[in-house]
């Protein structure tokens, strides 16, 4: 389950109307307790994939290390990551699952439709390793 | 006239003359999350390396859990897998031949992307 206040969950869909029609990105940072990912704080990243960014998007390594950096300081940990899906359903597609590598992890995804954010939804990457991965859905709580 | 194995004019001992030059520092490896629970559930592990192949292959020791994540089968870096020393990827330095330094710090990144 993902625990996200009203504020960040906000915060992401708003990422995604404002770079519509690309696709946006970012990374989630709060606290693991066993199957509940509490989120405190939304960071907004790049889109390196300039190349497809209408149906791509991929976060350069070097500004995670910074983005962790700074969460760690406050005592926060890289429990997920956001990104949209412009005119596209809500839910992960073959690409989505074949590039996500953070077990564990939520992946938040929203549908923005001609502009405004409609649906979000969130799924766990499970499974223990790559072979046996799988983004499962799961309950967004938001407070 | 100081001994071959004391500093001179102090009399202090030279752990470097007494047990040999030592190349290799301790070096500091941050754990991304999903894999900390290979790791002792430790967000750094500390090894002693002089090159960042050795701080793999030191880490890999240390925590065997974590080689099926980190390698193929064949033994090769898994392509998702990045690694910076510093705020450098290390493809675009010596790769893992890339030397480190007191005070270096090895970041594991396993990459992030998608779309719809």
């Amino acid at each position: 389950m993902l625990k996200i206040d009203k504020t960040d969950f906000d915060a992401l869909r708003r990422h995604g109307e404002e770079t519509y029609p690309h696709e946006c990105c970012g990374v989630l940072l709060g606290q693991m307790d066993g199957e509940v990912r509490s989120v405190s704080s939304v960071v907004r990243c790049g889109n390196t994939r300039t190349d497809s960014p209408q149906n791509r998007y991929h976060i350069d390594p070097r500004e995670l290390i910074r983005v962790q950096r700074q969460g760690r300081e406050r005592g926060e940990d890289i429990v997920g990551f956001y990104h949209s899906h412009p005119d596209h359903p809500a839910r992960w597609s073959t690409t989505d699952l074949a590039e996500a590598h953070w077990l564990g992890c939520s992946y938040v995804i929203t549908s923005v439709e001609k502009g405004k954010a409609a649906m979000t939804n969130s799924f766990e990457l499970a499974g223990s390793d790559e072979g046996d991965k799988k983004l499962v859905d799961e309950k967004i709580e938001v407070t | 006239m100081s001994a071959p194995h004391e500093l001179p004019h102090t009399g202090l001992l030279n752990p470097a003359a007494l047990f040999g030059h030592h190349s290799t520092m301790m070096t500091k490896i941050n754990i991304p999350t999903p894999l900390r629970q290979y790791a002792g559930k430790q967000p750094t592990v500390e090894v002693k390396a002089g090159t960042v192949a050795e701080a793999l292959s030191g880490l890999v020791s240390k925590h065997p859990d974590l080689r099926r994540h980190l390698y193929t089968d064949d033994q090769k870096l898994r392509s998702f897998v990045n690694v910076y020393l510093n705020d450098e990827d290390v493809r675009y330095l010596q790769k893992e031949a890339t030397a480190v330094k007191d005070g270096d710090t090895i970041s594991i990144v396993p990459s992030i992307a998608g779309g719809r």
